[in-house]
């Protein structure tokens, strides 16, 4: 049967699907998930096929969806909690980082769960419907965070978060739900291996680390400097920003000797900070520049699209930065 | 400050149908979590718990008789306990020797070195042990009540809070969860004056626990916390109407933390004379021997057999353990995820 291109939305809604299909231990809760389908569609046609029982609309209290999923793993049951908005994880961001997290640590508690949401700005949804929140999550040890970038990865990232047996914070970039396509084979089963990173594009004048949206940005970023610069650019695509792939990270480093972290998330405190720390302890020797970053303004996202575009990291940003960093 | 009325409790409750053998069970829980306790405040003085303690004097009342109403065994009903609830982990099992390593953060304690006191689980025996943030195991406790109903399980989840614990939004999110999807919960409210030091008039405008339940639309009801039958009856009528898949219910129990938030705190803003009084007049364990006593329902012999039996209990459990040694340095680093097994040594440990 001839592969069929599917969205990233699509994708993601498939692995949801073939693992309540494969394992009753699963289900869903969260806000409008049942009868609705879910605010952005992902789990439309899940409460007809599955029953309420395992697609279950809760009140919007996201405290509780977390607490009561967690509760449930501890029983050895695989909640998927949806977020609404990603924006909300922080009303549970206490349960997640002192409950769910500890809980194997402290007392031995195996907590298999999935907390899922839309994240990422782009889409002028303003200051509390485009947020990254991974930078929050990153040093709670005992969280795993996965965030993709292809449609192929949206499927084969949350069946593994699912049959994970920790805690997994899956970012879905709402960009990319519908502007993505991609074609997947169908009757294989894609699984994609949480830890590991992948190289969206092999390059060796300077390397680009990203996830996300960016990962996008960063790919037409590599186009336009290849085209205009002659320069071949290295596209890191992390997948799982924890654990992190360090190896991915480190080989990436003494293949091009130049590093721009792109993200799109705010700077202080970013992610990009952290990459850059292992740089530096593990590959210091091999770098032929300074580690240089293209995030977001650290401002909150705000909503007109002149602001929007100005504070988040564009593809021009990227042109420009890796332009002075080859340069360097 | 007026001693708060509790309801007089002459005739044993029709429905507490309790038979003589149940009876001296409940009366040797409450007496091994007084003495268990009274270990503890011998070892704490001796800087043997490594943390704070935690006294539920005054409290092991409501603590044994809730848990009392619970089916007990393997993978029968599940409660979660707070820091004042070491009778209810007794009654479900919890043995006193893991009480006394957790307190001195033995190596073979159930957490290995890594949790405090009574913050321990065994999800087969009925327990699961609490975070600090109060509030967080409702929640928690409704997902553990959820998984019985997708599983079709006769079975029933109890959480304790109290009446500081009410304030939280982790409370409230979870106990309205809890009641529109009508699940197997019981949850007892502690209405035991002070929450750490600040009283109930600071810390909520209601004057009952019970009237926050019932704007869940949650049956609820105020009992007597140091009348051990009223306890017991309430709880096991709310345990089987939730078995019967009538939802949750809510319990309030008023009683009296008699001690300070901790070993270490001298409760100088408690009256003298009000603790004096629940001592001398209210006390739970006092108050379940006379009834026993008086109704003829045990002889005086067989509850001092008990109170020989736990002192020989508690004396046997510190005597295997209070010499054990406390956990090696490195053994701080598995167990954070199933994989990667173990979090990585800092170099600098290798230098």
């Amino acid at each position: 049967m001839a592969p069929r291109e599917i969205t990233f939305l699509e994708a993601l809604r498939q692995g949801l699907w073939e693992e309540m299909e494969r394992d009753e231990r699963v289900f869903i809760l969260g806000e409008d998930v049942g009868a609705y389908g879910g605010a952005f569609k992902v789990t439309d046609g899940f409460a007809k096929k599955f029953g309420e029982s395992r697609v279950i609309d809760t009140p919007i209290a996201e405290a509780a969806i977390v607490g009561a999923a967690a509760g449930a793993a501890h029983m050895g049951l695989r909640p998927v909690a949806e977020m609404q908005f990603i924006d909300f994880i922080s009303c549970a961001y206490d349960m997640l980082t002192n409950y769910v997290a500890t809980a194997r640590y402290r007392a031995g508690l195996s907590t298999p769960m999935v907390v899922r949401g839309p994240c990422g700005g782009y889409v002028r949804g303003g200051p509390f419907h485009s947020q990254n929140p991974e930078a929050a999550f990153l040093h709670t040890p005992g969280l795993k965070i996965v965030y993709p970038a292809t449609a192929r990865d949206a499927k084969g990232l949350i069946k593994a978060s699912i049959r994970d047996e920790d805690p997994v914070l899956y970012l879905e970039h709402k960009w990319l739900y519908r502007r993505i396509k991609e074609q997947l084979p169908e009757g294989e089963e894609i699984l994609t291996p949480i830890g590991q990173a992948r190289v969206a594009r092999e390059g060796k004048h300077l390397s680009i680390i990203t996830y996300g949206a960016t990962v996008w940005k960063s790919l037409e970023a590599a186009d336009k400097l290849e085209k205009a610069d002659g320069l071949a650019v290295e596209v890191l695509d992390l997948r799982t920003l924890l654990p992190m792939d360090d190896a991915a990270i480190v080989a990436t480093v003494q293949k091009t000797n130049k590093v721009l972290i792109v993200h799109e998330d705010t700077r202080t405190g970013g992610i990009a900070g952290e990459i850059a720390a292992r740089i530096n302890e593990q590959a210091f020797e091999w770098l032929d520049g300074p580690i240089m970053r293209v995030t977001a303004h650290d401002v909150p996202i705000p909503y007109a699209p002149t602001l929007e575009d100005f504070v988040l990291p564009q593809t021009d940003d990227i042109v420009k930065a890796a332009r002075w960093l080859a340069a360097y | 400050m007026a001693l708060p009325a509790t309801r007089p409790t002459a005739a044993i409750p029709a429905g507490a149908a309790l038979s003589a053998e149940q009876l001296l069970e409940i009366y040797y829980y409450l007496r091994l979590t007084r003495t268990l306790e009274e270990r503890l405040v011998a070892l704490y003085r001796q800087t043997k718990v490594i943390g704070g303690l935690f006294r539920s004097l005054g409290q092991e009342g409501e603590s044994v008789a809730s848990a009392f109403a619970l089916e007990r065994g393997r993978n029968k009903d599940i409660l979660s306990p707070l820091i004042r609830n070491l009778g209810s982990l007794l009654v479900m099992g919890a043995q006193p020797i893991e009480i006394l390593r957790q307190y001195m953060a033995k190596a073979d304690s159930p957490t290995r070195g890594r949790e405090l006191n009574v913050h321990f689980n065994d999800l087969e025996k009925g327990y699961l042990g609490q975070i600090s943030h109060l509030g967080d195991m409702i929640p928690v406790m409704a997902g553990i009540a959820l998984s019985f109903r997708m599983r079709h399980e006769p079975r029933v989840g109890l959480v304790y809070i109290g009446d500081g614990g009410t304030s939280t939004g982790t409370f409230h999110e979870g106990l309205n969860l809890a009641a529109v999807q009508r699940l197997p919960l019981v949850v007892i409210g502690e209405y035991n004056h002070w929450a750490y030091s600040t009283p109930p008039e600071k810390q909520f405008a209601v004057k009952d626990l019970a009237d926050k339940a019932k704007g869940y639309g949650i049956p609820a009801v105020t009992v007597d916390g140091n009348d051990v039958f009223a306890v017991y009856e309430a709880t096991k009528f709310a345990v089987e109407r939730a078995r019967r898949g009538k939802g949750v219910h809510f319990i309030e129990v008023k009683t009296y933390r008699r001690k300070g938030h901790a070993e270490h705190d001298d409760q100088h803003y408690v009256p003298k004379d009000v603790l004096d009084r629940w001592a001398s007049e209210n006390d739970p364990v006092d108050r379940y021997v006379q009834r026993l006593l008086s109704a003829d329902l045990v002889a005086e012999a067989d509850l001092k057999d008990i109170d020989e039996r736990v002192r020989v209990e508690v004396d046997q459990a510190t005597d295997a353990c209070v010499d054990e040694p406390l956990p090696s340095a490195e053994t701080a680093l598995p167990g954070v995820y199933v994989d990667p097994p173990a979090a990585d040594k800092h170099w600098f440990k290798a230098l």
